[in-house]
Parts: structure tokens; C-alpha cells; sequence
């Protein structure tokens, strides 16, 4: 049943965003442009250097542009876990749970905002633009590895989503602590990060895998040294780390919901 | 609240990390700005983030689509000055819960730049109250425009996007091309974050900067006040 039900949902969500045009075109060009905020940053700040952390600007763009995608295609199925807290505080996670359904893939159809759409296309431009103007030494392998990259760093995004959200079972107000690692580390990710301080680093880097996402894909396709001092084959495991991290993700939020007691009728 | 300190604290880190970065490759300085400048400005404009309350509710436009605005429109009230006041209300509390923590973090665990003389203490609280009513003021404009959109979420949307990056909050004002931080003074933007950051930094003239602030107040609640005048005349409610 559930290999027919989900595109079904997903295509009534989606019919539903586009019956206003006008008002669907608008929140598709803000989201371009909440995309290229970031842009605008890293652009004026390389008016004034001529590297960040050692890379170039058009290097610090290409991690920028796969954080972004891989960010934009999170947002879009994981992003609704950010209601998680009206699901527990209102009692209505009790009938995700009666459901003959997954919970969470459920609470990801719930709402796939066809919008964030927008930060994806606005982060792909950016990413053709990086492409055409850094030097790559072009290999079918290195195809492979740009295509797989942001598609590992959206399981990734998705993962901490999934586990951070987790945490609003416990502290129904927990939204705000849960943004702090999601959206914390769309922005964390598109910069090298070797620009960070260790503590900040070891968090957000690597016990939250945001290295992962953009920064060593981009230093293997590049063909740099890691200035962190890692070998140069991690950056390839970008999808052994989304694939462990999806893992980690469905076992915490089975512990989760098992821990989830609704508030009575 | 806690959860939301924790939020707080990581974008601020994360700021400043990456102004840091660049500093160090400009060899230590751009445009007025330090070590020690950079990360006073980062945990300040942390702390004023949730004390001018640049990105709100859109309270009374979701009140304008359910057509609750009736009640408040009938009370022997001015709407705009009573949620003014509500707003004031709510920085008082904000001062302490939003704005002096990531100050204290800021000073206790960062370089810290204090302001130059210490007249510039009372003027930067001044300053930010004056910020706190300027966006007051822009977001009164933007929820009253649901009087006439009814469903104002994309220009919110789009505020919520752009003041950011326009206000000073993102990267310093003064880091911008030149052209575009002419234009940027020009808006009532700097008024909102970079202002008060500026006086408390002890960068250009302080009183010339609170009267720019005091304008746009002025200025802009006037013009809520003019737009709200010409909603009430218009505005149908359905059912009774």
C-alpha cells in the first residue's frame, strides 16, 4: 500500500501549493533570494581578501553551492519536522501513530513545500558558475562524486533533522534548540571548515557530520590537501557517512516515538 | 528559553568565526573593524536581534484575515499606539532575557571592544530603544498591509529574507562597496541594528547617528499611523 500512498500524498500537496500562481511564484523568488543572501556575504567579504581559510572565492562557492543544494532538498521533505512540537503538544502525533504508516515518513509529506524549490535552483546556479571557474582535473569518477555529493549531504541535513527534532519528545519547546544544529549547520557547512575554532569544529564537523556535506567532496574534486591534515580518500565517504547517518537517525527516532505518551483525550 | 540561547550562541559563533577568517587574511583589519571591534559587534547584534525583534509574528495580519482586527478597531484605542506600547512591553523583558546575555557571553569569553568614552553607555541604550521602535514601525507597515493584500505572507516573507543582510546584522554595513552603503543610509535599514552598534563602537559622530534613527521613528510611524487611518475606511468584516 505505502508504494502507492506516498506519491498520491505528495502529489496532492503539491497541486494544492500550485492552484496560487502568483502568490506560489513570489514565495519561489524570496526563497532564490533567502539563497543568495549567503551569496551576497561571501561576495563582499572576498572584496576585501583574496582567500578564506586558504581557499579561493570561487573554491569557498563551489562548498557554498553544495551545502545549499544539499540543504534546499532537506528542507523540503525534513523541514516539516519543525511542527513536530504542535504534532505533541496538540495530542495529534496520536493519529500518525494509528496510522497503518510510518510516523515519520508521514510527518514528511505532511507539508513538501514546493517553494523551497527555489533555494535549490538559486544554489545550482551558483554551483554551475563554480564549476566553470575552478580547476578540476575531470574524471567519470569526479563526475560521479559532484552528482552523488549533494544528494548525500540532503541525507545528512535530513539525519540531523530527524535526530535533533527527536529531542521536542522530551522538551516540547525544543524547536529552537533543534535549529540550531539544522539551519546552524546549513550555514556552518558552506564555509571550509578550517575556519572555525576546534571546539566549534569537533561539534559541528564531525560529531554532527557537516564536513561531510560540502567540505571534503569539494577538497577531493579539487585534488587539494586537507589543511585539517585528513587523507585525501575520506573525501569520497561523503556517502558512507550519509547512508551511516540516516541509520542513526531511524534508531533514535524509534527510541523517540517509543518514549512519546500522548496527552489523553 | 534555554533552547534558544543555544541557538543564539551557535549563529553567533559561527559569525564569528568566519568575520575572524577574513580578518586574519586582511592582515588584522577591515574597514574599522578588529579582532576585538568584529566580535563586539557580532554579540551585540545577537543580543538586539530579539530586542528590536526584527523578524515578528505578522500578529495583526493573521488578525486582519480572520477579521478579529474588528475588536481591536472598535476599542476606544489608537491600535498603533497601543501595540507600540505592547512592544515596548515586551523589549523591557527582552532587554533581559535577549539582549544583555549574549553581551555578558560576549565580554566574558571574546576580546571585547567598550566604547571609547562612557557617555556612549546611556546613548547606545537610547539608541537601541530608538531601533527598537524603528522596526516596530517596519513591521506595523508590513502587517497592515494585509489590509489590503489580505494574505501579506510573501512580502513578510521577503522582509524576513532581506532585513538581515540589509540592517547590518549579517555583515557590518561599512564592509559593503561604497555605493551600496551610501544607498544603504539612505534606508531606514542601519537604523534597526547597525546604528546602535556603531555609537557603541564609538564609530562616526553619535548624535548625527541618533537623529538618522529619530527620523525614520518619526517618519515611519507617521506613515503607519496615515496607512492605518485609510484601512479602518476601508475595511469590510463578513458575518456578525
Amino acid at each position: 500500500m505505502a508504494d502507492t500512498i506516498y506519491p498520491r500524498l505528495i502529489g496532492a500537496r503539491l497541486r494544492s501549493q500550485m492552484s496560487y500562481r502568483a502568490s506560489f511564484a513570489l514565495d519561489l523568488l524570496t526563497q532564490v533570494l533567502a539563497q543568495w543572501v549567503e551569496l551576497v556575504v561571501i561576495l563582499v567579504l572576498f572584496s576585501h581578501v583574496n582567500a578564506l581559510g586558504g581557499f579561493s572565492k570561487d573554491e569557498v562557492l563551489l562548498m557554498y553551492a553544495f551545502a545549499g543544494i544539499a540543504f534546499g532538498i532537506a528542507d523540503l521533505f525534513a523541514g516539516q519536522l519543525d511542527n513536530l512540537p504542535t504534532y505533541i503538544r496538540a495530542g495529534t502525533f496520536d493519529v500518525l501513530l494509528m496510522r497503518p504508516l510510518g510516523t515519520l515518513p508521514q510527518i514528511m509529506v505532511s507539508d513538501v513545500r514546493l517553494r523551497r524549490l527555489g533555494r535549490i535552483v538559486g544554489a545550482l546556479a551558483v554551483m554551475v558558475y563554480a564549476l566553470a571557474h575552478v580547476s578540476i582535473a575531470w574524471t567519470p569518477a569526479k563526475v560521479a562524486l559532484t552528482i552523488a555529493t549533494p544528494l548525500a549531504g540532503a541525507v545528512i541535513f535530513s539525519s540531523i533533522w530527524v535526530v535533533t527534532c527527536s529531542v521536542c519528545f522530551w522538551i516540547v519547546e525544543g524547536r529552537e534548540f533543534a535549529n540550531a544544529f539544522t539551519y546552524g549547520s546549513g550555514a556552518f557547512t558552506s564555509y571550509p571548515v578550517n575556519v572555525y575554532s576546534a571546539p566549534l569544529r569537533w561539534l559541528m564537523a564531525f560529531i554532527v557530520p557537516g564536513a561531510f556535506v560540502a567540505y571534503y567532496p569539494s577538497l577531493a574534486l579539487l585534488g587539494e590537501q586537507d589543511p585539517l591534515g585528513l587523507p585525501g580518500w575520506v573525501g569520497w565517504t561523503s556517502p558512507l557517512v550519509a547512508v551511516l547517518a540516516a541509520v542513526v537517525a531511524g534508531f533514535v527516532w524509534r527510541f523517540a516515538v517509543r518514549h512519546y505518551r500522548g496527552t489523553g483525550s | 528559553m534555554l533552547a534558544g540561547m543555544t541557538a543564539n550562541v551557535v549563529f553567533g559563533l559561527l559569525r564569528v568565526a568566519i568575520l575572524a577568517a577574513a580578518l586574519k587574511a586582511a592582515n588584522g583589519e577591515i574597514a574599522d573593524y578588529d579582532i576585538a571591534a568584529t566580535n563586539t559587534y557580532v554579540w551585540i547584534g545577537q543580543g538586539l536581534l530579539g530586542f528590536v525583534l526584527l523578524w515578528g509574528t505578522n500578529e495583526l495580519a493573521e488578525r486582519v484575515r480572520s477579521g478579529d482586527v474588528v475588536v481591536d478597531l472598535y476599542r476606544p484605542w489608537h491600535l498603533q499606539s497601543a501595540m507600540l506600547a505592547q512592544d515596548v512591553g515586551r523589549g523591557g523583558f527582552a532587554f533581559l532575557t535577549r539582549l544583555a546575555p549574549p553581551m555578558v557571553f560576549g565580554m566574558l569569553l571574546f576580546p571585547f571592544q567598550f566604547p571609547p568614552s562612557p557617555v556612549r553607555w546611556p546613548l547606545f541604550l537610547v539608541s537601541a530603544v530608538v531601533a527598537l521602535v524603528v522596526s516596530f514601525a517596519c513591521r506595523f507597515l508590513i502587517d497592515a498591509s494585509a489590509f489590503w493584500l489580505l494574505d501579506n505572507r510573501g512580502l513578510y516573507g521577503f522582509w524576513n529574507v532581506t532585513s538581515g543582510l540589509l540592517c547590518g546584522l549579517t555583515v557590518p554595513v561599512s564592509f559593503f562597496p561604497e555605493w551600496a552603503r551610501d544607498v544603504l543610509w539612505m534606508t531606514p535599514f542601519p537604523a534597526l541594528m547597525q546604528a546602535p552598534i556603531d555609537i557603541f563602537l564609538g564609530h562616526g559622530d553619535p548624535l548625527r547617528i541618533l537623529l538618522y534613527q529619530v527620523f525614520w521613528a518619526v517618519a515611519l510611524l507617521l506613515a503607519g499611523h496615515l496607512v492605518l487611518r485609510r484601512a479602518v475606511r476601508k475595511v469590510v468584516v463578513q458575518g456578525g
